[in-house]
C-alpha cells in the first residue's frame, strides 16, 4: 500500500473533531483540502506581493504580474499544454465549459448542427450545451452509460457516422461513478470526423497524470478547488488556433488592445477570454497547489487512490443491501465509491455519519440524468484523496455497519 | 459507540416505525379526490397524496405514496394518520402547528392535536431537513387550494 499518511501533517484542517469524533474527510470528489503550503502563499501574496496584474509599472504590480504569469506557465506544463497561451484562468471547470458553450459555438454551432455529450455528464456539461443548442437551433444528443458504469461507444460510432455533429464534449472522470473515460480513443475518433471535443476534467487533473495534448481534445477544463487549490480558481486549455478563432466572450479590461466609443480590437488568447481583474491570490495558491502535488508525485497520487479504493469496494461490497454504483474493477474507475443502501437514503445516512465525524455526500452529485438512469434517488459517495488512510476506510465501514443495524 | 443525543431525537422510534411501513399508503380515486405531486429535486424526495375532502373542507380521507428519507415518508404517514377525519378549522391549525414544530417559529396553539407529530421537533436541530418534514404537508395545501379553486 503505498502510505502518504505523513502528508496528514500538511493539512491543519483534518486535525479536528466533529460532534465529538476525529473528522474523516470523504468528500474530496466535492472539494480537496488545502494544504499549508497552499494557505502560507496566499497570505504571502496579501503580505508581500498583492497589487493588480499587467499595466501596472510599480514594483508590486510587476512583481504579482512577474507570479501570475509563471503561474500559467506552471499549468500548461502540469497538463501538458504545448504553449502557455492555451491556458485561460477561470473560476473553475463550470465556468470554462460556460465559455466554449457561449464563445465557441458563437462561430462554430450552427441550425441543424448536432452537439453530443454523454449520460454521465455533470450538470454543468448538460445544462451549459442545452443553453448553446437552444439560442442556435442545434441539436443535442448524448451517448449512454452501460449497466457496467461505462460508456456505450458503439452509439459514439453511429453518430459521429450518421449525424452533422460539430462538438463532443465528455467527462474524464464521472463524479458520480468513478469512471475513467477512455477520453483519447474518443478524441480520436472524433477528431477522424472533423468534431471539437471538449473535456471536462473536474474529477482528473490533481488526481491522475494528465496530458492534454496526448489526449489530443481542443478543450480541456479543470477546478483548482478539486486539486489542493484555492475555491474560485480553475483553468480552460484550448488549442490556441482554436482560441484565437473565437470571438471575446466577456468584455472589459485586460482583453482590449484599443477601444473607442465606437469599436473595439481584442488581445489575442488567453487575455482575450480574461475580462477584468482575475483572481491573482487564486492564481498564486493554484501555483502552489501545482508545486506541492508533484513534490508528492502524480504517479504516487494514482497508486494511492486505487488502491485505498480497492480496499473501500471490497470492503462496502460485504455490507448487506449496499448496491456499489460504476465499473467493477478498481482499475477502471477514480478514487470514490458512489452506493446505494436498501435501508437507508442517502440523506439519513449522510447525516447518521456526520454525528460520528465522517463527511460524506448524499444525493444527485448534479447527474441527475445518471440516477434516473441507474433507478436510485440518489447515492452516497465516499471520495478519497491521497491524505486519506485505510484506517480511515475502517472507520466508514464501522459507521455504515451502525447506521445499518439503526434504520433496518 | 453512543449515537449523539440529536441523532435520537431526530430518528426516535415511531419516525422509523412508520418510515419502514407507512400508513394509508396507496392511492384514491373517484368524485371529490384530488391529487397532487410534491418533490424536493435537490434531494430526490418525491411523494404523491390523494385527499378525498368532505363538504365542510375537512380531510374525509388521505392516501400517499412516495420515495425518499425517512423523515420525509415518516412525516407524509404520521400526517396522514392525524388529518384523517380533521375538520376545516382543525386542518388548517394542525398544519400550522406542524410548521412551528419542525421550524422552531412561532408557538403551537393546540398540542393535542398535533399529538405524536411533536416528535418530529427533533428537526428543529437539522435545518436542511425541513424541507423533508414538510414534503407532504406542502403537498396537502396545495390539494386545498386546488380544491378550493374547483369549487
Amino acid at each position: 500500500m503505498t502510505d502518504l499518511s505523513h502528508l496528514r501533517a500538511d493539512f491543519p484542517i483534518l486535525h479536528q473533531q466533529v460532534c465529538g469524533h476525529p473528522l474523516v474527510y470523504f468528500d474530496n470528489a466535492a472539494t480537496s483540502q488545502k494544504p499549508r503550503q497552499v494557505i502560507d502563499a496566499l497570505v504571502h501574496y496579501y503580505e508581500h506581493d498583492n497589487a493588480n496584474v499587467h499595466r501596472g509599472l510599480h514594483e508590486l504590480s510587476n512583481r504579482s504580474t512577474a507570479n501570475f504569469e509563471a503561474v500559467r506557465k506552471k499549468v500548461a506544463r502540469f497538463i501538458g499544454a504545448e504553449h502557455e497561451e492555451e491556458i485561460i484562468f477561470t473560476r473553475g471547470s463550470t465556468e470554462g465549459i460556460n465559455l466554449v458553450a457561449q464563445a465557441w459555438s458563437a462561430q462554430h454551432l450552427k441550425a441543424g448542427d448536432v452537439v453530443v455529450i454523454t449520460g454521465m455528464e455533470h450538470h454543468s456539461d448538460i445544462v451549459s450545451w442545452q443553453l448553446a443548442v437552444e439560442r442556435c437551433g442545434a441539436t443535442l444528443k448524448h451517448v449512454p452509460v452501460l449497466d457496467d458504469g461505462t460508456l456505450d461507444i458503439s452509439v459514439l460510432d453511429s453518430l459521429l457516422a450518421t449525424e452533422p455533429v460539430k462538438m463532443l464534449a465528455c467527462v474524464h472522470i464521472s463524479n458520480s461513478l468513478g469512471t475513467i473515460n477512455p477520453v483519447k480513443e474518443i478524441c480520436a475518433k472524433a477528431r477522424a470526423r472533423g468534431v471539437a471535443t471538449l473535456i471536462d476534467g473536474a474529477q482528473a487533473v490533481g488526481h491522475v497524470p494528465v496530458n492534454v495534448r496526448d489526449i489530443g481534445c481542443d478543450f480541456y477544463v479543470f477546478s483548482g478547488h478539486k486539486m489542493c487549490a484555492p475555491t474560485g480558481i480553475g483553468g480552460l486549455y484550448g488549442r490556441l488556433e482554436t482560441l484565437n478563432s473565437m470571438q471575446p466572450w466577456h468584455g472589459g479590461g485586460e482583453m482590449i488592445e484599443t477601444v473607442t466609443l465606437e469599436r473595439s480590437t481584442y488581445k489575442a488568447a488567453p487575455h482575450r477570454f480574461e475580462a477584468g481583474t482575475p483572481d491573482i491570490a487564486g492564481v498564486i495558491g493554484l501555483g502552489a497547489a501545482i508545486d506541492y502535488l508533484e513534490s508528492v508525485g502524480l504517479e504516487n497520487i494514482q497508486a494511492h487512490g486505487r488502491e485505498l479504493t480497492l480496499y473501500a469496494m471490497e470492503k462496502l461490497n460485504a455490507l448487506p443491501g449496499l448496491r456499489l454504483l460504476g465499473p467493477p474493477a478498481p482499475a477502471d474507475r477514480a478514487s470514490l465509491a458512489g452506493f446505494t443502501l436498501a435501508c437507508a437514503h442517502p440523506h439519513d445516512l449522510v447525516e447518521f455519519a456526520n454525528t460520528q465525524g465522517l463527511a460524506l455526500r448524499g444525493g444527485h452529485h448534479c447527474t441527475q440524468p445518471l440516477m434516473k438512469r441507474f433507478k436510485a434517488p440518489g447515492t452516497t459517495r465516499a471520495s478519497f484523496y491521497f491524505y486519506n488512510t485505510q484506517a480511515e476506510v475502517d472507520r466508514m465501514i464501522d459507521i455504515l455497519n451502525q447506521a445499518i443495524a439503526f434504520f433496518s | 459507540m453512543a449515537l449523539s443525543d440529536d441523532l435520537r431525537d431526530l430518528y426516535q422510534q415511531v419516525i422509523l416505525d412508520h418510515s419502514r411501513s407507512p400508513r394509508n399508503h396507496g392511492q384514491l380515486h373517484g368524485e371529490g379526490c384530488v391529487h397532487v405531486h410534491g418533490d424536493n429535486p435537490t434531494c430526490g424526495d418525491e411523494i404523491d397524496v390523494w385527499v378525498k375532502f368532505a363538504a365542510d373542507g375537512g380531510v374525509e380521507d388521505i392516501k400517499f405514496e412516495g420515495q425518499g428519507c425517512a423523515i420525509s415518508q415518516a412525516s407524509a404517514s404520521m400526517m396522514t394518520v392525524k388529518m384523517k377525519g380533521t375538520d376545516a378549522e382543525k386542518l388548517k391549525g394542525l398544519i400550522q402547528d406542524f410548521r412551528a414544530t419542525v421550524t422552531g417559529e412561532g408557538t403551537v396553539k393546540d398540542e393535542d392535536t398535533l399529538g405524536e407529530l411533536a416528535l418530529l421537533e427533533g428537526v428543529q436541530k437539522f435545518p436542511q431537513r425541513v424541507k423533508c418534514a414538510t414534503l407532504a404537508w406542502r403537498a396537502v395545501e396545495q390539494a386545498m387550494q386546488q380544491k378550493g379553486e374547483g369549487s
